[in-house]
């Protein structure tokens, strides 16, 4: 089909080991550098931790030699880079805090690196047991109903929930009971994924075949306009009910990113372009907050709201200005003045104290799991696959355009995570699954074709369906 | 679905691409603008997070910074405190800084050039950088001397060493508490402020450097200076000493201190005259010598020149344009002329020093982090005041004053100590109100270590009845005598 050069059947373990080293590396130095600028101590956790982590990424890459053998050597150990990275970003945020309660004479909150790497090692587990678990990834396609289920009343729940279960911080995203608090957004984006690619297949004839061509566009019908149609009104829902305009804006992207990729129909894009504009213009004129965000991104540093809307925006933009080109270094400049340093605005901390050159660093390693991640559903050989694999992609892509958009003020702000670098267990550990399903795709993908002299030749069907 | 899957792929990168200009724009383009921006704490931030270098008199710091655990890494005290407050200045977060925490900040912040070798290796070690230390010249016991001295009036206390203009003291009254500008607490710095602004006694002025006071007699210094220079006049040279002297072009009638007369109330040798600081005599000595020969010697004594010592001094003024009868006001030190108290100890100490005076300075060196000394302050001349047989000659008046003249109470016993006293009225008629109060000295006198001037408003304790001799001269002899070590 295409890409002739593909290294089909190669295994390349060696370079996902240096990959990985290479990224551990990075980790431990940067682990030393923190701690360095804190203390003059040698850093006491960094043969237990550090150790830890090194263990972690060893077992994983082991996993994904023995069950996804043929898997692209990029995945993971950008994973693991990103996930180490994120590690010591909150490690040093940690202190910072620490060090600020202490001057201010109260007891320090609870570290939050120490939870971060438990969470880290369930994301681990969970990445294997997909792994394991999933040995081909076309299974999934017959739980296409149940994820949408499953998908849909994870995302629903934190709305019927009463607020004291599901609000903090002003977003109703949570399900909150006792000590235990999860976001199931970020699992309900990988299963409405499973769902929409499941959907798609099936329905894609429909929704390419039928329809009129008008100004070059091949509209479809009426009728069909259902799909898109629900998943627009669904991420509304989400918007008013839940105030998460940054999933709202995620599930409606990925939605109409995988309709085109299943019609090949620019209409779609069309059709859902015109509907992101109209849901925008709606929420902007209606829903009292995102008019505020559209307010406090056009204008961060209004006196009027800089104490107060805009603190965090314009604190996030000051840290980014003072980190230039090269940064503070790690530990040395004020990330922790940016409220929600470590979740929200971990890219304004990577901006201040690794500069420009880090924050553009970190984004390549994103491009290159996107990238990566749909060449992998351009070479695996279903259709379910290669919608899965697109979607995951894609969304990944999205979810880091829409957040680091919003920090460097690019767009208005929403409430995303970062994958594997924000602190959060359910963030981190959905990202961990997703990179299981993307390497399982990977492996599809890259695994030398069996013999299938009767199968039909693929071209032919590609030339029956263009 | 290869087309569109690369499409969407050409759409993220065209997101990422997107990503990475915005971040370009923010942290370069726009980053010197947000960098300045008044709401970003974090350049405040980063200067509070260095350690301040200290400033140090005789091996003690008056002024250092310590550890502290808020935001802001480090907080500036003052344990030289109140005594060292015109020296020190403050350092604040609210109202900036003065003294030498301003005229210093590059190397107590650790900014200044020389450093940046310490620069660069901090930068390397990963050590947190630190500033540099400020060695004063100040002497302690004399700063001690001059600020204990000075307790309860209003008044200011210069002494330098004539040989090198090393300032020895620099002590105002009142003073304040500079670590109360200090705190990490905006709210209470303003408050304190607020509060130094309408304390009684302006605590906030330093009256060493910035305020200029009449000189009164004290200026009988500069007149005899004039007179000897001509040539025409020597100490034994006789003039009139009327009880009263008219004023040329005017009918007003200058009297004496006390409506008293001098000597003989018709003639004496300017010797005399100077002891008894004779208001007539030089009134009449000033008419005869004429306002250009007195402004002259006015501008090389360095009056109407400002000088940083770094901190920056007001200039004193001698109006060069006087009328005739205003010549004879202003040869006794009324009329316009004003003075510094960091001045009239200039003009001690040129006399001191055969002359010649030096250029006062308070740095004697500047050390960088590890002690080693960066830069030290060598005494450089400022300017000849007066040819050294004519500073002889007034040096010998000045011994008179204070051996049995008008400035007894500054007697040291062993050390001849020479010395001239000044009480001058605020304007001519207001003979009721009280007088401020000058003395100046040197001493030994004849090798002199320490030459101090001494200002006292008001007339200190004395009141209307205070004379620099009764109020000021006290203060003179206890710093001279920490200096000398009687």
């Amino acid at each position: 089909m295409t890409d002739l050069a593909r290294p089909i059947g190669s295994r390349r373990h060696g370079t996902e080991v240096a990959l990985i080293g290479f990224g551990l590396v990075l980790t431990m130095f940067a682990f030393t550098s923190v701690s360095a600028a804190y203390s003059s101590k040698f850093p006491s956790g960094i043969v237990s931790d550090g150790l830890g982590f090194i263990a972690l990424a060893g077992v994983a890459h082991l996993a994904v030699r023995k069950f996804a053998p043929y898997a692209d050597p990029v995945l993971l150990p950008s994973a693991v880079m990103l996930n180490g990275l994120g590690l010591v970003l909150i490690h040093r945020l940690d202190l910072a805090s620490a060090s600020r309660a202490k001057g201010a004479g109260v007891s320090a909150g609870t570290a939050a690196a120490p939870l971060q790497l438990v969470w880290t090692v369930i994301g681990v587990a969970l990445f294997i047991a997909v792994l394991v678990v999933v040995r081909d990834h076309r299974r999934l396609e017959s739980l296409t109903y149940t994820a949408m289920a499953g998908g849909l009343a994870l995302l629903v729940l934190p709305a019927l929930l009463p607020a004291s279960h599901s609000t903090v911080n002003g977003a109703r995203i949570w399900i909150r009971f006792g000590g235990f608090s999860f976001q199931p957004g970020e699992i309900a984006k990988i299963a409405l994924e499973v769902f929409f690619a499941g959907y798609l297949v099936r329905k894609r004839d429909v929704l390419a075949l039928a329809g009129r061509r008008i100004l070059g566009l091949t509209l479809p019908r009426g009728r069909d306009l259902g799909p898109v149609l629900v998943a627009w009104g669904a991420s509304l829902l989400i918007l008013t009910r839940e105030s998460d305009l940054g999933s709202s804006l995620l599930f409606f992207g990925i939605f109409v990113a995988m309709l085109y990729v299943a019609t090949e129909r620019r209409s779609w894009l069309v059709i859902g372009l015109g509907l992101f504009v109209v849901g925008s213009l709606l929420a902007y004129a209606v829903i009292g907050h995102v008019h505020d965000r559209v307010q406090i991104w056009l204008h961060p540093l209004d006196p009027k709201t800089i104490t107060d809307q805009s603190y965090q925006l314009a604190q996030g933009l000051f840290g980014q200005a003072t980190g230039g080109i090269f940064g503070t270094g790690l530990g040395q400049g004020r990330p922790d003045l940016v409220p929600f340093a470590n979740t929200d605005f971990i890219a304004s901390t990577i901006a201040e104290e690794l500069g420009l050159a880090g924050l553009m660093a970190v984004l390549v390693v994103y491009l290159l799991i996107v990238m990566r991640g749909l060449r992998a559903a351009i070479g695996t050989r279903d259709d379910f696959g290669k919608l899965l694999g697109a979607g995951l992609a894609f969304g990944l892509a999205l979810q880091v355009f829409v957040q680091v958009g919003g920090v460097t003020r690019l767009i208005p702000l929403t409430g995303l995570t970062l994958p594997f670098l924000s602190y959060g267990g359910s963030s981190l550990v959905s990202n961990w699954i997703l990179l299981a399903l993307l390497l399982r795709i990977s492996d599809a993908s890259r695994r030398p074709a069996p013999p299938r002299p009767d199968a039909p030749d693929e071209a032919a069907t590609m030339a029956i369906r263009l | 679905m290869t087309r569109p899957i690369r499409h969407i792929a050409a759409a993220a990168l065209l997101m990422f691409a997107a990503l990475l200009i915005n971040a370009n724009i923010v942290q370069v383009g726009d980053a010197s603008s947000l960098r300045a921006n008044p709401h970003n704490v974090r350049v405040l931030y980063s200067e509070y997070s260095h350690e301040r270098g200290p400033i140090v008199v005789g091996g003690i710091d008056i002024a250092r910074s310590v550890k502290t655990h808020d935001a802001l890494k480090y907080l500036r005290t003052y344990p030289g405190g109140p005594a060292y407050a015109p020296v020190t200045g403050y350092y604040s977060l609210v109202v900036g800084a003065s003294g030498i925490e301003q005229a210093e900040d590059p190397i107590l912040s650790g900014s200044d050039d020389r450093l940046f070798f310490h620069r660069l290796s901090d930068e390397i070690t990963g050590r947190t950088p630190q500033g540099g230390s400020v060695v004063l010249t100040l002497n302690p016991k004399a700063q001690q001397a001059a600020y204990q001295g000075l307790k309860g009036v209003k008044g200011a206390v210069v002494a330098m060493d004539p040989s090198t203009g090393a300032i020895l003291a620099l002590a105002t009254s009142p003073s304040y508490d500079p670590s109360v500008l200090s705190l990490h607490n905006s709210r209470a710095i303003n408050r304190n402020y607020q509060q130094l602004l309408k304390a009684p006694g302006n605590p906030l002025i330093d009256r060493a450097l910035t305020e200029t006071y009449p000189p009164g007699s004290l200026f009988k210094i500069v007149t005899s200076s004039a007179a000897f220079g001509t040539g025409r006049f020597s100490p034994s040279s006789t003039i009139p000493t009327p009880t009263q002297l008219r004023l040329p072009q005017t009918n007003v009638f200058l009297h004496n201190f006390g409506g008293e007369r001098c000597g003989n109330g018709s003639t004496d040798t300017i010797a005399d005259a100077f002891r008894i600081s004779c208001n007539t005599a030089f009134a009449g000595l000033g008419l005869k010598i004429g306002i250009h020969t007195l402004a002259a010697q006015a501008k090389a004594f360095g009056i109407g020149s400002s000088v940083a010592i770094p901190l920056h001094a007001a200039s004193s003024q001698f109006e060069a344009h006087a009328n005739r009868p205003n010549t004879a006001l202003s040869a006794i030190g009324q009329y316009d002329d004003a003075l510094t108290p960091l001045q009239a100890a200039q003009i001690g100490a040129a006399i001191a020093n055969h002359g010649v005076e030096m250029k006062p300075y308070l740095v004697a060196q500047v050390r960088s982090t590890n002690a080693s000394v960066l830069s030290t302050t060598h005494p450089q001349q400022l300017r000849r005041a007066v040819t050294a047989s004519v500073a002889d000659q007034v040096k010998s008046m000045m011994e008179l004053v204070v051996r049995a003249g008008t400035g007894t109470a500054a007697q040291i016993p062993g050390i001849t100590v020479a010395g001239k006293t000044g009480t001058a009225q605020h304007g001519l008629s207001s003979q009721h109100l009280a007088p401020d109060a000058w003395f100046v000295s040197f001493a030994p006198a004849d090798n002199p270590k320490v030459a101090v001037a001494v200002l006292v408003e008001d007339g200190g304790s004395l009141g209307s009845d205070a004379t620099g001799g009764a109020v000021a001269a006290p203060i003179a002899k206890s710093v001279m005598c920490a200096v000398l070590g009687c």
